[in-house]
């Protein structure tokens, strides 16, 4: 197989959109013939990044790269930044508006999550400029 | 046990899936999307009164078996659509999520 890149784009605010490059990504890895439970934890922890984005960042963009080793995922806005990185990867922990709660989100759990399905995460963040999360996923 | 099983057993209404042959491993009840998306185990049942278009993206990501709106909560139009794109099953009942858990946990 061959490396292959994959890029989307997010809407800010658009929750009918939202999961829709998660979801893309995830058949494409299907389609490549990836284990079920790698495609899990990708589609899991792209997903919580990407619902961050519409959520928090006004949107933003979305590269994949994906090669028979690993599955590397770069998520950037240019939202707000994260004040407190600590404290945002606490379990329950959320900064989220009321209207977006009562669609089910807002739990606190977007980056634990990501945390958990990832083999690497790292966050660089500045106030006011916007985040970039790189994940990578190992294919074992 | 598959879900058209599940369906026949408990009488439940079919909002949504044409092939409900899709084996149940166990079941799941929340509401919070992120919680049930990590939680919940491909195969299971999950238990909801979200019906939203949300709901749907957990479902397919998380791959549950199918999604049970519990207490007749309402389905959304645009989560009846992007369901029927991705082969979703959703399935209503007008118990709640603990009545519906246990009747389940005697099935499989």
């Amino acid at each position: 197989m061959e490396e292959v890149k994959l890029h989307y784009d997010v809407n800010a605010y658009d929750f009918i959109c939202a999961g829709e490059a998660s979801g893309k990504l995830k058949r494409s890895l299907k389609d490549l013939g990836f284990d079920a439970t790698l495609i899990r934890k990708v589609a899991i922890a792209v997903y919580e990044a990407e619902i961050n984005m519409v959520i928090h960042a006004e949107g933003g963009v979305i590269d994949a790269t994906i090669t028979p080793e690993d599955i590397t995922v770069v998520l950037a806005d240019k939202g707000p930044g994260i004040p407190d990185i600590e404290l945002a990867m606490k379990e329950g922990y959320s900064t989220a508006p009321e209207n977006v709660r009562s669609l089910g989100f807002g739990a606190g759990m977007g980056l634990p999550n990501i945390k958990k399905y990832t083999d690497e995460m790292d966050i660089e963040t500045e106030i006011g400029v916007g985040t970039t999360i790189t994940l990578k996923i190992y294919n074992k | 046990m598959d879900v058209k099983n599940l369906v026949e057993e408990l009488g439940l209404k079919v909002l949504c899936g044409e092939n409900l042959e899709r084996e149940i491993s166990g079941c799941y009840c929340g509401d919070l999307l992120s919680w049930v998306m990590s939680r919940a185990n491909e195969g299971d049942v999950w238990l909801t009164v979200m019906g939203n278009i949300n709901s749907v993206g957990v479902a397919v990501l998380a791959d549950v078996a199918c999604i049970v709106l519990t207490e007749n909560a309402a389905l959304d139009e645009d989560a009846l659509k992007r369901a029927m794109q991705n082969d979703v099953i959703i399935l209503q009942t007008d118990k709640n999520s603990y009545q519906m858990a246990a009747a389940i946990s005697k099935l499989i």
